[in-house]
């Protein structure tokens, strides 16, 4: 039994470590999100060379072909890097959708980072589940919450019966900002009226391709979430071993000391959490859905409350806007929003643990 | 990352699972319910421990040449899941089985190894340990307990306190001060006491939940012989932490599966009371399932880390972080799925005998023993972040 990354992933992670380090220090991940245009166009040639726009996209679409806990390997570094704009948006949430919708050809220049693609999912009232969605594949009506809509080329529409590719200058698409506290990913509303578009799967192939890519960029999330609680600990405990007060380092206080404590437990444990969620994915265990929900209610909370806690053990430096804590405290308020919160995902175990009977550690898909 | 166990291991847990289908006594999940007096409770278990000993399933992590299988840390934890998954009862020996014995086999004599372990093994003797003391909970290095030496005898006076098994233990690992002049870790003894020596009082230590698991020992000029030290004199402290770590990486082990039959049985309770279809209490069930599976995943990535060449570490603060606050939170929501029947300890309208209101006053205790939250946050705080020590 192995449950922890394998020599290949250790060196994915430090690769990645070091490329972020360089390329994308702390003062260029706040200029980028301070700038209104978190999408550094250079930047993402750069991590297109590394492969990492197609690392879980198959080699026959395009892309690396490696699993799911590669992916989650690198989203936790991206995590702690903070980087924004739209990794999170193109390679792992369209281009799962595009590739489990069959549509190659689109798949393909995703994973070469050539186009730059985003979901159009969520609804009015923050619907978002495939089965509660409203629009249909006339595409008539607005999405809202499109993650970086403004630096993609195409809108991969998820609809209630269908999966359509749109070009996002077509003729019947117009858009907006939706102003988030995290500005290092921005949203948008997207307005179709009919626009031209390729159909990518219809009817029950359409709900799985966008079930599927729901649950795969759930995990991914969940681990790129671990890596900004990582940070947050690290940058507290950093200043909790500096910062003098009464002659003694903070840290040496118990409350103190027992709050960094919890950040890593928490951040452990969530850690833990994602990796398997990303497995038992990839690996299309029965217990995959319980697996997913489970990382992202555990995620949800605990990367919030890391971040929270962050602040605090900083005392007045943790409000200022000098601090990089906030950052990723408004990055764990903006994850935990999106695919489902701590409840909602609650509410899945419970379905899938609590109504039906005697299913145990592996739930009915 | 590859979780599947290997042929091997699942030949390992096939054999146990078997075994236990066919060995788990068919009146014990009555009886568990029962309220029956602790010593014939008692010999029930010992007489369980005995068939385990006999089939080989006691101590199965100990050496082959000390009665045990020689088995991998994961052959060891899945022999503690079945156990729990089978709802079988627990091991009466469980503090020789996990901590003494371990400890005389790294640190005792030959003539100690054979003198006690088998007797370990099979439950013959039974086994408690004389760490904390009124004065010495959580700063342990500061006891007094203390051993003067008599010719080629120690003469041991002193108090010790929350000792488990100690109204049934036979012997006792005792930590004792031998060096009054050294610093307070540095003069401790670890010795080995026969219970039955002159000047040995048991009293047992009524908890809140109404029974004695626990007992005060109180020592009055016992006389231990010279040869019953284990490890070296003034080395105590170490020879005890060592047990420590057993005592935390082990602990909780079978929990997750435990606390699995317990959400089980209580979802079962929730539909069939309606309470299933609670949005409040949903949320609070799927809680905490969702953290006995963290704690499941903690748990095998910690196992995986010492598998795979690493020692045990802080994993062990975290394990019992985790398995005792959850704890304390899954008893609360039971007692909230139970309603107005949660506070019933017995008698014909309690839900399960009563089982749940004795597990939610027993939770109380879960982060207080084997080292409270605060000393595990210490550990992890000092040890792992490298935060300067708080105290």
């Amino acid at each position: 039994m192995r449950f922890d990354l394998s020599d290949e992933q250790q060196l994915l992670r430090s690769a990645a470590r070091e490329f972020l380090t360089k390329e994308l220090p702390m003062a260029e991940a706040r200029r980028l999100a301070d700038s209104g245009d978190p999408h550094d166009r250079r930047l993402w040639r750069a991590m297109a060379e590394q492969g990492w726009t197609g690392l879980a996209i198959a080699e026959a679409h395009g892309g690396c072909g490696l699993g799911l806990v590669d992916l989650a390997v690198l989203m936790e570094e991206m995590g702690r890097a903070l980087l924004g704009g739209p990794f999170f948006a193109s390679p792992v949430f369209a281009g799962t959708m595009l590739e489990a919708a069959g549509a190659y050809e689109e798949a393909a220049r995703v994973a070469s980072g050539e186009r730059v693609a985003t979901v159009a999912l969520v609804e009015e009232g923050g619907v978002w589940e495939p089965e509660k969605l409203g629009m249909t594949s006339g595409l008539a009506g607005r999405k809202l919450f499109v993650q970086e809509a403004a630096a993609a080329d195409l809108l991969v529409v998820a609809a209630r019966d269908a999966v359509v590719v749109v070009e996002r200058g077509a003729a019947g698409v117009e858009m907006g900002e939706m102003p988030g506290m995290d500005t290092t990913r921005r949203l948008s509303w997207v307005k179709l009226a009919g626009p031209a578009g390729k159909v990518a799967a219809r009817g029950a192939a359409a709900v799985a391709a966008i079930d599927r890519a729901i649950e795969v960029a759930t995990a991914a999330l969940c681990a790129e979430m671990t890596g900004g609680m990582q940070r947050v600990q690290d940058l507290a405990v950093q200043y909790a071993k500096t910062r003098k007060q009464f002659g003694q380092p903070i840290g040496k206080f118990q409350a103190v000391q027992h709050a960094c404590a919890d950040m890593w437990v928490m951040t452990e444990c969530s850690r833990a959490a994602a990796l398997y969620a990303a497995y038992a994915l990839d690996r299309g265990t029965a217990d995959a859905r319980f697996a997913v929900s489970v990382a992202k209610a555990y995620a949800s909370d605990a990367y919030r409350e890391c971040g929270n806690r962050g602040i605090q053990v900083h005392g007045g430096m943790g409000f200022t806007w000098d601090n990089d804590t906030h950052y990723y405290y408004k990055r764990a308020k903006a994850s935990e929003a999106a695919l489902g919160d701590a409840n909602y995902h609650r509410e899945r175990i419970a379905r899938l643990t609590l109504d039906e009977r005697g299913e145990g550690n592996e739930p009915r898909a | 990352m590859d979780l599947d166990l290997t042929a091997q291991e699942v030949a390992f847990r096939d054999e146990a699972r078997e075994w236990l289908a066919a060995n788990v006594p068919a009146d014990w999940a009555e009886r568990r319910r029962r309220d029956e007096p602790m010593e014939e409770r008692f010999a029930y278990l010992r007489r369980w421990q005995r068939r385990c000993f006999d089939a080989g399933w006691a101590g199965v992590h100990w050496p082959r040449e000390y009665g045990g299988r020689g088995a991998t840390l994961i052959e060891r934890l899945i022999v503690i899941e079945e156990m729990a998954r089978v709802g079988a009862p627990h091991l009466p020996g469980v503090i020789g089985l996990e901590m003494v014995g371990p400890t005389i086999i790294a640190f005792g004599t030959e003539a100690q190894k054979q003198r006690y372990l088998a007797k370990i093994l099979s439950g013959e003797e039974i086994w408690c340990q004389g760490f904390s003391e009124p004065n010495s909970g959580s700063d342990l290095a500061s006891l007094r307990a203390d051993a003067r030496l008599d010719g080629d005898h120690y003469v041991v006076n002193g108090q010790k306190v929350w000792t488990s098994y100690g109204w049934a233990a036979d012997w006792c690992e005792l930590l004792v001060r031998t060096d009054a002049g050294a610093a307070s870790h540095k003069g401790l003894t670890c010795l080995l006491v026969d219970m039955k020596s002159p000047g040995v009082t048991v009293k047992p230590l009524r908890q809140m939940t109404g029974e004695s698991e626990f007992a005060e020992l109180f020592f009055e000029n016992v006389r231990v012989p010279v040869e019953n030290a284990v490890g070296q004199v003034n080395d105590g402290w170490r020879v005890a932490l060592g047990t420590l770590m057993y005592e935390r990486a082990t602990l909780g082990a079978g929990m997750q599966v435990t606390f699995r039959r317990q959400y089980e049985r209580l979802a079962e309770i929730a539909r069939q009371t309606g309470k299933s279809g609670d949005a409040v209490l949903r949320q609070k069930l799927a809680q905490s399932r969702m953290e006995m599976e963290v704690m499941r995943l903690a748990q095998m990535r910690s196992v995986s880390r010492i598998v795979n060449g690493g020692v045990p570490g802080p994993e062990g603060s975290l394990q019992k972080i985790l398995w005792s606050e959850l704890n304390q939170r899954l008893q609360q929501t039971a007692m909230e799925v139970l309603g107005v029947y949660g506070q019933l300890a017995g008698g014909a309208e309690a839900v399960d005998g009563g089982q749940w209101a004795y597990a939610y006053l027993r939770a109380r205790g879960n982060t207080i023993e084997a080292g409270t939250s605060e000393i595990q946050r210490n550990i992890i705080g000092h040890f792992v972040l490298g935060l300067p020590r708080s105290y």
